[in-house]
């Protein structure tokens, strides 16, 4: 990229901007490459080569810097952020047409120049196509109808690595319009007024707790990014990180201006490093255009991002323990109060945000409180980005307005289950989380509806299960998860997670008794209510959920010995199919039990009760003939 | 001596004097905030964190030895024994973990014959980990080697690319 | 803050309290607490505060602050289940033996699991034991019976500023060690025992020595006889139902004597020699202008503390050895010398209100040919566990006086049990001579007394003005000492006392061991001083038949012999070097192999996994100890190979069957050879 001058006024940015967009514009065609984690990890580096030499061998000029408007080439290529859909990467768009390209493998890429990007035409086998029609564009797509773009509108067509190309759509606007036009005092009311809540889990007013900052006088206050992302199973913010790092930026800076900090630090997770890396070419665009740094735009107002990065700790989410590692500590937990309104990072005055909510912050400020309002639902305003995973034939990042049901995010936008299998439930929020099932289809997903059934928005991770996932498996799942990731601090969490995964963990292997349930109940209330922090809190609800809807499975593993949903190693039996058996006898042979009899070139069979389950027989079997079920 | 190799230095110190580690607390600066990034870089340096390193940090920040431990143990990034030359991470995030990566991770344990909880092959050669969800989590399951990122994979195509691996290894080492 | 709190229906005033649980305990309400103590950060941790606030529901009392108009409910039924399910939970993870346990009814665990009504515990029992940490003279640390409330932490590190215990690992893996899972006495620990003051279980005990002054008590070849430290007589009769001081001194001397020990004398009595001695050396110090300020040295947790931390201000110490070893070296001459008692025979035992006394009785320069001048060193705690073996009843018995001569004080060696006495002392001393206008100097120096951290005073003496300040609690000596290193803070001498308050608040003293206890008992002490005859060191008539009969005069050569000592540093890294520990020989042959990034590059692992299959082939595999280690900072000669201490640069693998010929082989093989030599 070619160095470019500080901006010393919003006029100057102004003129950027339109010099950019004649630029863009100057580009009959442009290639984008997916560059998500996503599609890397499928192959897209291959791809962007491969169609950089097919550009090459057809001597198709290519501009270096797509900002130069000099260069007479009119076709760019390099990479986008994620546009979501994952699973059906490498993506590879191009614009202006907006082709969405799926499954790109390298030797595709021949074709795409010649028929795309020389013949103009779409190369229909690469169109996404779901059996019946193939779809041109990606608004076309069945997964991107229903959904609404307000977060990640740019996230997958703005190159993440050119602050150019964000500044184009607007980019640092809002910053701008902050600084010369506002107050920070009306930046805060702004914010308030378009409702919106905390992306991060708990859905706090962003508006109010900047405000609780604001007015606390301090010779120094800080601005923190949650980017922790412990949700495993959750990659939003990731994907922002990854695809639009500089809303993230803007989204800071403008609330460093509004509480009057000059310093702000994102918390990375280390398991990020696309993120990371993405995040420091931006953050150093940004300083060299004068729009983070020393004297913003020319003003006064100066603020400087740092990026820590995570050292492995689901824990550090939370926001006490987030400020602890900060200051190089073990990430426990603190009581509060005091907030960090009041006495955050170093004591000082600190607001803590996600990266959605930052990201979301600049929208708000362009385009008014009202405009956000109008998305979404009164008490849950605009939109939420949620990582759909699990047995549902769509899988990726989607975006819909707050308040859209269970229902519509499984079957219209996720298309139903994968599998064929009968839908079970969804997990909302990951290990902190509840499980929603087929009574919700119809409940909206938005902060209150959520907790009025116990469940919660949380960091937005949803996960499809059908009906072959046993529930008290996953409540044993998400258990270990929490119980390896407590900080070990209070004694409720501490010991009340590990005493409730011992008990699921029971169940699960056939050696659950009845009074576990009562036990395992009483301890998820007491865990939940005397936690010092959220994690604790948090951390039965699977538990709590399962139990309430899927009780009978529980007394099903108890009672009457049996998986319902057939997953539970414990309950299989080994059998041999007698059409599949040759009588070969090999089984019978590594069988350690001697559990298996049978004469040779007739059907073997296993003797249950000898049986001890070690799977030599169905390693064994040549044949396919040793099941488990 | 016979063979080419040189004597560089011998007795018990050995003339170790943290230059390396000198070079990166300055870097970062000794305070007790820059402990976590300090420990990172240490570890990229050295694969691991050796007791007489943290013992050193601990000093020249001016922090007790028993806090930069407890920071070192909480974390878990960090390890306190050397890890193997190869880094193979199993995902275990929820979105992982219901696409049925259990067989995933018994393949890999299997392959490299690692059992009661130990990690790193008695070859110093691979170091298995579980760690819970990497972000790519819409490709699930996920594997990663020597940061390469494995989605929607299975038991075969790990054991052929952990095979694969040690070919190449070995391949090299017969140079 | 001021208002009204509604607690369990009654109304509270909040009266400045500094949080909900103190307000709560105001008003007459005993919450049960594991992790709050006053003097402490708040870490709101054990959950046994919790109480039920109207509007936000379970919140722990310790971390809320308080606020006018709030309501509060201490026992309703789900605080109640959650305290009780806590506890369970606890239990279900303790190493339960209170029969036999040394924290036995003095327990907050049990004493809570009782109170509280836990009747059964659920959960399964855990297994795995880890190690007992018993290595050092003074402390036993059972992390199984630790319940990690994180007390012994915040205490090493807010208060004594020590910091050796701190969390280890992350969820029902934490615990709570030293640096490495290594033992107190491989560490900074300066054994002021303030962490078992304040742990509420088992997991942190004094060491008995009780059953070895048994035995030295029932040996008739020993003579027994037993010092008794001021500070004891302030906290003893908080144990028994008797006032407390002289009188509870009186009355303990009775007692030893009932147990068996030969003579009774009084630690005090060495504190005035303490006091005559250091003042000289003071006074010297201050007329040759050197060495200033002047440290106090008769704590020995703070001598240690200086060893490892300040080691560039150990001349600053003065060289006096503590009262204890003073003691101990003049009564085994003394005895040797007027009671033809032969030192070996001679058995003196301290009774102090302090941990650290233990460690400090078995320095090597307090050993003389293998016999230490102190032969135990017992806590308050185990005098009173002692009396309570032999079935004595304090109460009921007369009083008796200590013996001649070292049984004979003035009060200003009874102050030295508070946080302040030396300095006093010494200042009475010093004044003494001073008072050329005819006025008779102040006998009290009010200043200086009280339990807070950190207290200055200065005083004129003839014409020059002294500086002092008076520290308790190590983290206030290691700000003062960072202050006197910046040049910021200037004085000519400086009392340090490890535990806050001194002496009466010493890791040795009975529980419960809080400010309140301390409080008191700093009053009982100079109660003590107010009721003696002589307040002035130097008045102490046996003092001065000491000096006529056998030390000369102040600082004289033998005085020097007896009563004064020298330091060494402790620091652990000196410079920019670490003192990295010998590598171990044994009869294996050590191997290390760099697998730091430059030799990693270079093909280390090859190197590595190679030496270990030739090793194999060889069939040495049993006599070399292959490592994977750390740089050796030798990465231009990458990759690298120690075997026993010789560093190899360059081991590329294509090297290593030469190598391992030539080098490691023979290493071997020499190495096994001698083993079965040895055979
Ligand atoms: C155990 C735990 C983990 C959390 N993890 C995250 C996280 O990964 N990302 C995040 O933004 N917030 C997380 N939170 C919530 C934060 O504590 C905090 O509420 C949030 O960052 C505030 O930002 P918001 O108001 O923008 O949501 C977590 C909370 C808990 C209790
Ligand atoms: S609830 Fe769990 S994670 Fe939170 S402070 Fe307590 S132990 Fe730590
Ligand atoms: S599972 Fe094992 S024990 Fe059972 S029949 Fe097969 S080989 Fe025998
Ligand atoms: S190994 Fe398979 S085919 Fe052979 S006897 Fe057993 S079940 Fe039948
Ligand atoms: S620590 Fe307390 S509960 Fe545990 S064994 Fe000792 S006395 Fe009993
Ligand atoms: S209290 Fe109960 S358990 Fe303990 S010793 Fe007495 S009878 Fe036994
Ligand atoms: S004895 Fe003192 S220095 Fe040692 S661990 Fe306890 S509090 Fe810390
Ligand atoms: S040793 Fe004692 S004081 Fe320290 S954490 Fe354990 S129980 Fe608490
Ligand atoms: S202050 Fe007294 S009790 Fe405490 S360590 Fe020092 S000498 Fe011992
Ligand atoms: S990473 Fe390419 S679509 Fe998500
Ligand atoms: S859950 Fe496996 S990558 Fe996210
Ligand atoms: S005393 Fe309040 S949580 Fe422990
Ligand atoms: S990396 Fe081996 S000597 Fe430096």
């Amino acid at each position: 990229m070619t160095p470019f001058a500080k901006l010393n006024s919003p006029s100057e940015l102004d003129a950027l901007k339109r010099k950019a967009i004649s630029a863009i514009s100057g580009c009959a065609t442009r290639v984008l490459v997916c560059g998500g984690t996503g599609c890397m990890a499928s192959g897209s580096p291959k791809v962007l080569e491969a169609l950089q030499s097919a550009l090459e061998k057809h001597s198709v000029p290519v501009r270096a810097d797509i900002m130069n408007e000099e260069d007479e080439a009119a076709i760019s290529i390099g990479y986008s952020g994620c546009p979501g859909y994952c699973q059906v990467g490498p993506i590879v768009r191009i614009l202006p047409a907006d082709y969405f390209y799926t499954h790109v493998k390298p030797e595709d890429a021949e074709e795409i120049v010649t028929q795309t990007v020389l013949g103009g035409q779409p190369v229909q086998r690469l169109l996404f196509n779901d059996g019946s029609e193939s779809y041109a564009t990606r608004d076309d797509l069945p997964f991107y109808k229903d959904q609404v773009n307000v977060v990640l509108a740019d996230c997958g067509v703005v190159e993440p690595g050119d602050i150019r190309d964000y500044i184009s759509r607007d980019g640092y606007r809002a910053l701008a319009e902050a600084l010369y036009g506002l107050t920070p005092e009306a930046v805060v009311a702004e914010v308030t007024e378009s409702g919106l809540r905390g992306r991060g889990g708990a859905g706090f007013s962003t508006g109010r707790k900047w405000g609780f900052t604001q007015v606390v006088k301090s010779d120094k206050k800080y601005v923190v990014c949650n980017a922790d992302e412990g949700d495993p199973g959750a990659f939003m913010d990731e994907s922002i990180m990854e695809g639009n790092p500089h809303a993230l930026l803007e989204g800071m800076a403008i609330a460093g201006y509004a509480i009057g900090a000059d310093e702000g630090y994102i918390y990375v997770r280390a398991e990020y490093p696309l993120a990371i890396e993405r995040l420091r070419t931006a953050i150093s665009q940004a300083e060299q255009a004068g729009l983070l740094g020393d004297r913003i735009l020319g003003g006064p107002f100066s603020f400087h991002i740092r990026i820590k990065e995570g050292a492995g700790a689901f824990v550090c989410g939370e926001e006490t323990a987030l400020i602890s590692s900060i200051e190089g500590q073990r990430g426990m937990p603190r009581p509060k109060p005091p907030f960090p309104a009041n006495s955050g990072l170093w004591g000082k005055p600190t607001v803590v945000n996600n990266v959605e909510t930052f990201a979301n912050v600049s929208k708000i400020i362009l385009n008014g409180a009202e405009w956000f309002r109008s998305f979404g639902i009164e008490s849950s305003p605009g939109t939420k980005v949620f990582a759909l995973t699990g047995d549902v034939v769509n899988t990726g990042l989607i975006e819909v307005p707050m308040g859209t049901t269970v229902g519509d995010v499984v079957f219209k936008i996720g298309g139903g289950i994968r599998t064929g299998k009968a839908f079970k439930a969804v997990q909302i929020g990951g290990p902190s989380g509840a499980c929603l099932t087929e009574e919700h289809l119809d409940l909206p997903l938005d902060y209150d509806s959520l907790r009025s059934v116990g469940a919660m928005v949380g960091s937005g991770g949803l996960v499809v299960m059908d009906e072959s996932t046993c529930m008290v498996e996953i409540a044993r799942f998400f258990m270990s998860f929490t119980q390896k990731e407590s900080c070990g601090k209070c004694v409720l969490c501490r010991e009340g997670t590990r005493r409730m995964l011992d008990i699921l963990t029971r169940i699960v292997s056939g050696r659950g008794k009845v009074e576990d349930i009562d036990l395992l109940e009483e301890l998820a209330l007491t865990v939940r209510d005397g936690s010092l922090c959220g994690l604790g809190k948090s951390a039965p609800n699977p538990v709590i959920s399962t139990l309430k809807h899927f009780r009978d499975e529980y007394l099903a593993h108890i009672v009457d010995g049996v998986c319902p949903a057939g997953e539970c190693d414990a309950f299989k039996t080994y059998s041999i199919i007698e059409e599949k058996c040759r009588g070969c006898g090999l089984c019978a042979k590594k069988c350690p039990a001697d559990a298996i009899s049978g004469e040779i070139k007739k059907p073997y069979v296993i003797n249950a009760d000898l049986c001890i389950k070690c799977g030599a027989c169905a390693d064994a079997c040549k044949f396919e003939a040793v099941t488990l079920g | 001596m016979a063979q080419s190799a040189v004597l560089t230095d011998s007795g018990p110190k050995a003339g170790r004097n943290f230059s390396r580690v000198q070079e990166i607390i300055k870097d970062y600066g000794a305070t007790e905030s820059a402990l976590i990034p300090i420990l990172q870089k240490v570890q990229d340096e050295y694969r691991y964190l050796p007791e007489e390193i943290l013992t050193f940090v601990a000093t020249a920040l001016d922090i007790p030895p028993a806090t930069v431990y407890g920071v070192a143990t909480f974390y878990a990034q960090f390890s306190l024994e050397p890890k193997g030359k190869h880094i193979i991470k199993c995902c275990d995030g929820t979105a992982c973990h219901v696409r049925k990566n259990q067989t995933i991770i018994n393949a890999i344990e299997q392959r490299l014959n690692l059992s009661d909880g130990r990690q790193t092959t008695d070859d110093h050669r691979f170091t298995f980990e579980i760690v819970s969800c990497i972000g790519a989590c819409a490709l699930a399951p996920a594997v990663v080697i020597d940061g390469r990122v494995y989605g929607q994979t299975t038991p075969e195509r790990i054991v052929a690319a952990i095979d694969e691996i040690e070919e190449a290894d070995k391949a090299e080492a017969a140079q | 803050m001021e208002g009204y709190i509604t607690i369990d229906g009654a109304q509270t005033p909040i009266n400045g309290c500094k949080n909900l649980l103190e307000v709560i305990r105001a008003s007459g309400i005993e919450l049960p607490t594991f992790c709050y103590h006053s003097e402490l950060s708040v870490y709101g941790a054990c959950r046994m505060c919790i109480v039920d606030i109207d509007g936000r529901g379970i919140q722990a009392s310790c971390s809320t602050p308080p606020e006018d108009g709030m309501v509060v409910r201490t026992h309703t039924e789900q605080v109640m289940k959650i305290r009780r399910m806590a506890l369970e939970l606890l239990l279900a993870n303790h190493h339960g033996n209170c029969q036999t346990c040394g924290k036995n009814t003095q327990c907050k665990l049990q004493e809570l699991a009782q109170k509280l009504g836990v009747k059964n515990v659920r959960f399964d029992e855990v297994n795995d034991v880890l190690p007992i940490d018993d290595l050092n003279q003074s402390l036993v640390r059972d992390p199984n019976k630790c319940i990690l409330c994180g007390d012994c932490v915040r205490m090493c590190k807010e208060v004594q500023g020590v910091g050796v215990l701190d969390f280890v690992g992350r969820g029902s893996d934490v615990r709570v060690s030293p640096a490495f899972g290594k033992n107190l006495n491989e560490v900074e620990c300066v054994y002021c025992g303030q962490c078992a003051s304040v742990c509420p279980t088992g997991a942190l005990i004094i060491k008995s020595q009780t059953e070895k002054v048994w035995k030295a008590i029932n040996d008739p070849s020993k003579t027994v006889i037993v010092q008794v430290a001021p500070a004891v007589r302030a906290a003893i009769a908080q144990s028994y139902d008797i006032a407390g001081g002289e009188h509870a001194m009186a009355k303990t001397v009775t007692a030893l004597r009932r147990i068996g020990f030969d003579k009774v004398y009084d630690t005090s009595f060495t504190a005035d020699l303490t006091t005559v001695e250091e003042a000289t050396e003071f006074l010297d110090r201050v007329a040759k202008g050197e060495k200033l300020p002047q440290f106090t040295s008769c704590c020995p947790a703070w001598v240690k503390y200086a060893e490892q931390f300040y080691p560039d201000y150990l001349a600053n110490l003065s060289s006096c050895k503590s009262p204890q070893q003073m003691f101990g070296s003049l009564a085994k001459q003394y005895f040797a010398d007027h009671e033809g008692v032969k030192r070996e025979d001679l058995y003196v035992v301290s009774i102090m209100p302090c941990t650290a006394k233990k460690f400090e009785a078995t320095r090597p320069e307090f050993v003389v040919d293998g016999d230490p001048d102190i032969n135990a060193v017992l806590s308050t705690q185990e005098l009173i566990s002692m009396i309570d073996e032999a079935g004595i009843r304090v109460s009921n018995l007369a009083p008796e006086s200590m013996d001649l001569p070292f049984g004979f004080k003035t009060g200003a060696g009874i102050i030295f049990g508070t946080s302040g006495g030396v300095a006093e002392a010494v200042l009475r001393l010093a004044s003494a001579g001073t008072s050329e206008d005819g006025k008779p100097a102040p006998t009290e120096f009010r200043d200086v007394r009280g339990l807070e951290g950190l207290k200055e005073a200065s005083v004129t003496l003839g014409d020059r003005t002294i500086k002092l300040a008076v520290l308790s609690g190590l983290s206030n000596a290691r700000e003062v000492l960072a202050r006197l290193q910046s040049g910021e803070a200037d004085y000519d001498i400086i009392e340090v006392m490890a535990c806050r308050g001194g002496c009466i608040g010493g890791g040795g003293q009975p529980l419960p061991n809080d400010m309140a206890a301390r409080e008191e008992r700093k009053a009982t002490i100079y109660d003590c001083d107010a009721i003696l005859p002589l307040h002035n060191a130097a008045d102490n008539p046996y003092i001065k038949e000491c000096y006529s009969t056998l030390l000369q005069k102040p600082n004289s050569s033998i005085a020097h012999k007896l009563l004064h000592t020298g330091y060494r540093s402790r620091r652990r890294i000196e410079g920019e070097d670490l003192d990295l520990s010998e590598t171990k020989t044994g009869e294996k042959t050590p191997v290390s192999v760099c697998i730091g990034t430059n030799c990693y590059l270079r093909g280390s692992y090859d190197t590595l996994r190679k030496l270990i299959d030739k090793a194999r082939e060889a069939g040495l595999a049993g006599a070399i100890d292959f490592k994977a280690t750390f740089c050796f900072e030798k990465c231009k000669a990458s990759p690298n190979v120690q075997v026993g201490d010789t560093i190899y640069g360059g081991i590329t693998p294509d090297k290593i069957d030469e190598f391992f010929e030539n080098t490691i082989k023979p290493a071997a093989q020499g190495a096994s050879d001698a083993e079965t030599l040895e055979v």
